[in-house]
């Protein structure tokens, strides 16, 4: 009797720990008409735009910059890398295909062989180690150029990151939601705190962008990256971003990659299932 | 001594007595000064970042002004607890916890109350 009592309670227990309180569907729904409701007018694709889809004055900035957008040199970087073969004769599209724009809208997806997310950046480098290359770095340089001009070849797509029915995956989702949404760091702060409470307020001179659209315009052309680097590289992957942020709130970043940021990767993409990629993007 | 002189004398001491504890009980000026530093200091108070405060450039507007302080804090213990851990009346409040978190020193958190709660 003690023995049956025991398994049903472990089982009643183990069902309440693997169910989530609400499906991604659900979620996405709720963050969406979260903002829609938060700033009413602006069209859904424009969330993708960031702080420039909430000010007027900052539009007109980014608007002058895209007339002669900085990214430009690094997507022509991209389409070389793409188009140079391997030492052993293969290239890139031996990995991804011959159609360079039908690649960037498969990321990230959950891999059921290897029971994880994975992350463009994260074929991109099993395409060299692969061909017996080595690989890139994972946070710039030719990986956000390959990057760059993957995301410029598949604009006006919609992002459309499948979780599968699957227990595995849609636990990657949730620790990926719980990671936006969860203080972290001696600043206390999580993600959702500026991108989801206060989205169009400022910190100091900088406008905080929506959750929604997070990702669509990654990799990006960012003006601090720019003056950081010798050669004025501005280019940058999200997880670059994720480990800045990180180290802004006084967190210990994770590394790019991390199991950590492409779960993170995963919950964020698809809270923007539906918005067009626009990437590369410029930001400040 | 006259007469007067000796009557005047415990007078005069009260007297010194109660403008001592009046300069005590408020900061001195260096001090407000130092509370002000530290306050603006990005990597200290970085106050700036999310309040605005007079004479502090290109503030956020994340948290409300700190103006008009005794009137919305009459109580100046209650303004000390707000920066120490300003979570502890609202869980939700994005303000990072200067004194909970050590992000200031107790000493540091005493030097910005008194600055802020002069605004």
């Amino acid at each position: 009797m003690k023995k049956i009592l025991t398994l049903l309670l472990s089982a009643g227990l183990m069902t309440t720990a693997m169910q989530a309180v609400s499906s991604p569907q659900e979620d996405l729904e709720k963050f969406r008409l979260y903002y829609e409701q938060r700033f009413p007018g602006i069209q859904l694709d424009d969330f993708g735009n960031g702080p420039y889809a909430l000010d007027a004055n900052k539009r007109m900035q980014w608007e002058s910059m895209e007339e002669f957008p900085p990214y430009e040199e690094y997507v022509d970087k991209g389409r070389e890398i793409w188009e140079t073969p391997f030492k052993n004769g293969k290239s890139f599209a031996s990995c991804f295909g011959e159609d360079p724009s039908k690649v960037r809208v498969k990321y990230p997806r959950w891999d059921s062989k290897t029971q994880q997310v994975v992350t463009l950046e994260g074929d991109i480098n099993k395409c060299l180690k692969d061909n017996g290359e080595k690989p890139f770095g994972w946070k710039k340089g030719k990986i956000a150029h390959l990057g760059a001009f993957l995301g410029y070849e598949a604009r006006g797509q919609k992002i459309n990151v499948v979780i599968p029915d699957d227990p595995k995956a849609l636990e990657a989702y949730e620790e990926g939601k719980h990671f936006y949404y969860a203080k972290r760091g001696q600043l206390n702060l999580a993600c959702a705190d500026c991108h989801v409470q206060y989205p169009g307020q400022r910190v100091r001179g900088q406008m905080l962008s929506t959750g929604l659209g997070q990702t669509t315009h990654f990799p990006v052309f960012r003006a601090k990256w720019e003056k950081a680097s010798p050669d004025g590289d501005g280019m940058g992957t999200l997880h670059r971003r994720y480990g800045g942020c990180n180290k802004q709130v006084r967190a210990r970043p994770f590394k790019a990659q991390s199991r950590q940021y492409r779960n993170l990767e995963f919950f964020h993409t698809y809270m923007s299932n539906g918005l067009e990629i626009n990437a590369p993007g410029y930001r400040e | 001594m006259t007469k007067p002189t000796k009557r005047l004398g415990p007078a005069a001491t009260a007297l010194a007595l109660c403008i001592g504890l009046v300069l005590s009980a408020q900061a001195s000026a260096d001090d407000l000064e130092a509370g002000k530093k530290i306050a603006f200091d990005r990597s200290k108070g970085n106050c700036l970042t999310c309040h605005h405060i007079e004479g502090g450039p290109l503030p956020g507007n994340i948290g409300p002004p700190l103006i008009a302080m005794k009137s919305r804090f009459p109580d100046k213990a209650k303004l000390r607890a707000q920066i120490w851990d300003a979570t502890a009346i609202n869980p939700h409040s994005i303000m990072p916890p200067m004194g909970r978190h050590r992000i200031l020193s107790e000493k540091e958190i005493d030097l910005v109350t008194d600055y802020i709660y002069s605004l």
